[in-house]
């Protein structure tokens, strides 16, 4: 079908709209062109604590990589398990079982919040509000 | 500018529906499958907990402070100093504001005096999880009525609607009001609504509530569908009145009042 009254019309302040989008978008991304080449340092999230030295076998709940990639959901699912269908066992990959608790099992083992958590969440600026409620592990002051 | 409308338009549509695409990708990559998780197996099940009071064996101020205690100190209930911003999981009251409609002049003066423990009935039907529009509290399969924090949005519909003034709301950080925080039990943080659990993270480990173990026999709390179990013994063999039933959500605390020579 043809349209003869519509096809070539004028884009109406096309002089004005397109400088000002490519502006906007100039300013938008400024962010990504300013840090650009420059490299912070990359976060070295510590494992010294007492607790780990003590293991035998050097694991967390399941493996280091699958950590890294999801622990935010693996927390998200525990925190539902245990809240709100009262089931408070994790069966890990390898069979081991684990009792699903921030406080009570993962900062027992990774007392250091500092240099564990929060040395990557500062990096990457997320502010998890986990410790509005729970209880971080003391640690000396440093 | 060579450009028509027509043409920019048709870019800018291509454009946005490209951004939303990888948008979308991202968030798929987040998503985990479902975890494998379990019960404890030495925690303590039941198809209705219930708790019986028996005021007979309440007799001095220290009967009350020693299960107050208990339960506040194991679960980081602040002590707010003024009863505005009181939070407060168990507490205690006269029989005229407990059990009103069943009072009358001529009940013997101890009862009237006496002070009744109070806390959260987990009624069979809550009023408070009808009216939760996060579903942050919600009735457990055993019957407890659960507070979820990390789904409360203080919205305190569950107070208003609570006829037993069981939930209390954290107006300020309640942190800097608690003496001695239980490292193993989260706070709260401000802007929640919260009151008794009938100690969930007790009962995983296989531990009766915190009340009913300080409370030297006084607090029986247990299964109300297994007629052996000790709160339906205590039932069958003892008047008891539960409160408020006449608005029917089914209180699952119950009373045995006993007579003036207990009280």
């Amino acid at each position: 079908m043809s349209c003869p009254a519509r096809r070539g019309k004028k884009m109406n302040d096309a002089g004005k709209i397109i400088p000002i989008l490519i502006i906007f978008i100039a300013i938008a991304a400024f962010p990504f062109y300013y840090n650009m080449g420059k490299v912070s340092a990359r976060p070295e999230p510590k494992l010294d604590t007492s607790a780990i030295q003590e293991l035998t076998e050097k694991q967390c709940v399941e493996s280091k990589e699958f950590m890294r990639a999801n622990h935010m959901q693996l927390l998200n699912q525990w925190r539902d398990a245990v809240v709100r269908e009262g089931k408070s066992i994790y069966v890990s990959s390898n069979g081991k079982k684990y009792n699903m608790s921030l406080q009570n099992t993962c900062m027992k083992c990774h007392s250091n919040k500092k240099d564990f958590c929060d040395s990557c969440h500062r990096y990457v600026s997320v502010k998890p509000y986990c410790w509005d409620c729970h209880i971080p592990p003391k640690e000396r002051k440093s | 500018m060579s450009i028509d409308r027509r043409q920019f338009l048709k870019i800018s549509g291509v454009s946005i529906i490209g951004v939303g695409a990888a948008g979308a990708n991202l968030l798929l990559r987040g998503s985990l499958d479902a975890l494998q998780t379990s019960p404890a197996e030495d925690g303590l099940k039941a198809k209705k907990w219930a708790m019986v009071v028996d005021m007979r064996k309440f007799k001095t101020e220290e009967d009350y402070k020693r299960i107050i205690d208990a339960c506040h100190s194991i679960h980081n209930v602040p002590d707010m100093g003024n009863t505005k911003d009181e939070v407060k999981w168990i507490w205690t009251d006269t029989y005229e504001h407990v059990f009103p409609g069943q009072e009358n002049k001529f009940l013997p003066d101890a009862i009237k005096e006496k002070q009744f423990p109070l806390l959260c009935n987990h009624c069979e039907n809550p009023a408070c999880v009808r009216v939760c529009p996060t579903q942050a509290t919600f009735k457990r399969s055993d019957g407890i009525v659960m507070q979820d924090e990390h789904r409360c949005i203080g919205c305190r519909f569950c107070m208003a609607a609570c006829p037993f003034g069981a939930r209390s709301f954290n107006y300020k950080d309640p942190r800097p009001f608690i003496k001695e925080k239980n490292p193993e039990y989260p706070t709260r943080t401000i802007g929640v609504v919260e009151k008794c659990t009938f100690c969930t993270e007790r009962l995983a480990k296989g531990l009766m509530p915190a009340c009913a173990e300080k409370s030297n026999g006084a607090i029986v709390f247990g299964d109300l569908d297994d007629p052996n179990s000790e709160v339906r013994k205590l039932l069958s063999a003892n008047y008891t009145i539960r409160r408020k039933p006449e608005l029917g959500t089914e209180p699952k605390v119950f009373y045995i009042i006993g007579g003036s020579e207990n009280a």
